[in-house]
């Protein structure tokens, strides 16, 4: 059984080898003349200005929080929506009030973010 | 690559290191495409399928000098785009070649002026110089087969592992 793979078990050490040794090759081979202005940040041939780090506001965050409620929202609709011809005849009108207080819940979500400042960007 | 219809009988080919090395070196010159006027049209003319630089191996212009072999210098020097260019050509690897496209890079052209480089030559070692103002694209491939002449009469142990010296950083912007 596992005699079958063997191909395979030669392809993928040939694929490592190979990766790894052309990726070190041109380290061993290659001259190396290093100096401070060539080992120094390329930034287009300008001085770089600033910290790489940069810190991203926390204002994202709220943001983030009300993207996952609709997020969740429209992952229940979809199939909700492809199905809804044939759930509606099966089951009635049950199937339009259900997602509508699923819905309703999540507004409430929505309308307490909204009362809380959620939306206001400063 | 042909050369299979020489052998009469199965066989091998040998050559030398040197040989065998400026030929993969001169078959893959990137080029770090310095862009910085007009000639720069005719450099991405190069890139078009008409011109159609892959044959010559030389299609990856990279935008970063780590992975450049060949600069082109195509434009006009200033000399406030002076230091820029000084410090990326430092800042690529060993073995390196220049091609100073157009009048101006080579020359100066006709800004005869307190503004611009009379020739890059003031401050890069050029290795090809490309008459034209802008040069045709084909005179661009022109330059490229000299530099890949240029490249195959080296030796590989003309690029040893050398202490450059110490190269002061680029401070002005």
């Amino acid at each position: 059984m596992l005699e079958t793979y063997i191909p395979v078990f030669i392809v993928l050490f040939f694929a490592v080898v190979i990766a790894i040794g052309i990726t070190f090759s041109s380290t061993i081979l290659g001259p190396q003349r290093p100096n401070k202005e060539k080992l120094s940040t390329y930034e287009s041939g300008m001085k770089p200005v600033g910290n790489t780090k940069e810190r991203i506001s926390i204002k994202y965050y709220l943001v983030a929080m009300l993207f996952i409620i609709f997020d969740i929202e429209v992952i229940f609709i979809y199939p909700w929506a492809v199905q809804f011809k044939k759930l509606f005849a099966e089951f009635g009108a049950s199937v339009f009030v259900s997602m509508l207080i699923f819905l309703i819940v999540f507004e409430l979500g929505y309308l307490y973010a909204f009362k809380k400042g959620g939306f206001k960007w400063d | 690559m042909g050369l299979e219809s020489l052998l009469k009988q199965d066989g091998y080919f040998t050559t030398k290191v040197d040989a065998l090395v400026a030929w993969a070196r001169k078959s893959s010159v990137w080029p770090m495409p310095m862009g910085i006027s007009c000639c720069a049209i005719e450099m991405m003319a190069v890139g078009d399928p008409k011109y159609d630089i892959a044959r010559f191996g030389s299609e990856v212009m990279r935008f970063t000098p780590r992975q450049c072999d060949l600069m082109i210098v195509a434009g006009t020097v200033t000399y406030k785009m002076a230091p820029v260019v000084k410090k990326i050509y430092d800042q690529m690897p060993e073995p390196k070649w220049v091609i100073a496209m157009g009048a101006c890079t080579a020359s100066g052209g006709i800004y005869r002026t307190y503004s611009v480089v009379q020739g890059i030559d003031q401050f890069l070692p050029v290795d090809c110089y490309l008459a034209g103002c802008p040069p045709r694209p084909d005179n661009l491939l022109n330059a490229l087969i000299m530099i890949q002449d240029k490249i195959g009469r080296t030796k590989a142990a003309d690029f040893k592992n050398v202490k450059s010296p110490e190269l002061e950083l680029t401070s002005r912007n």
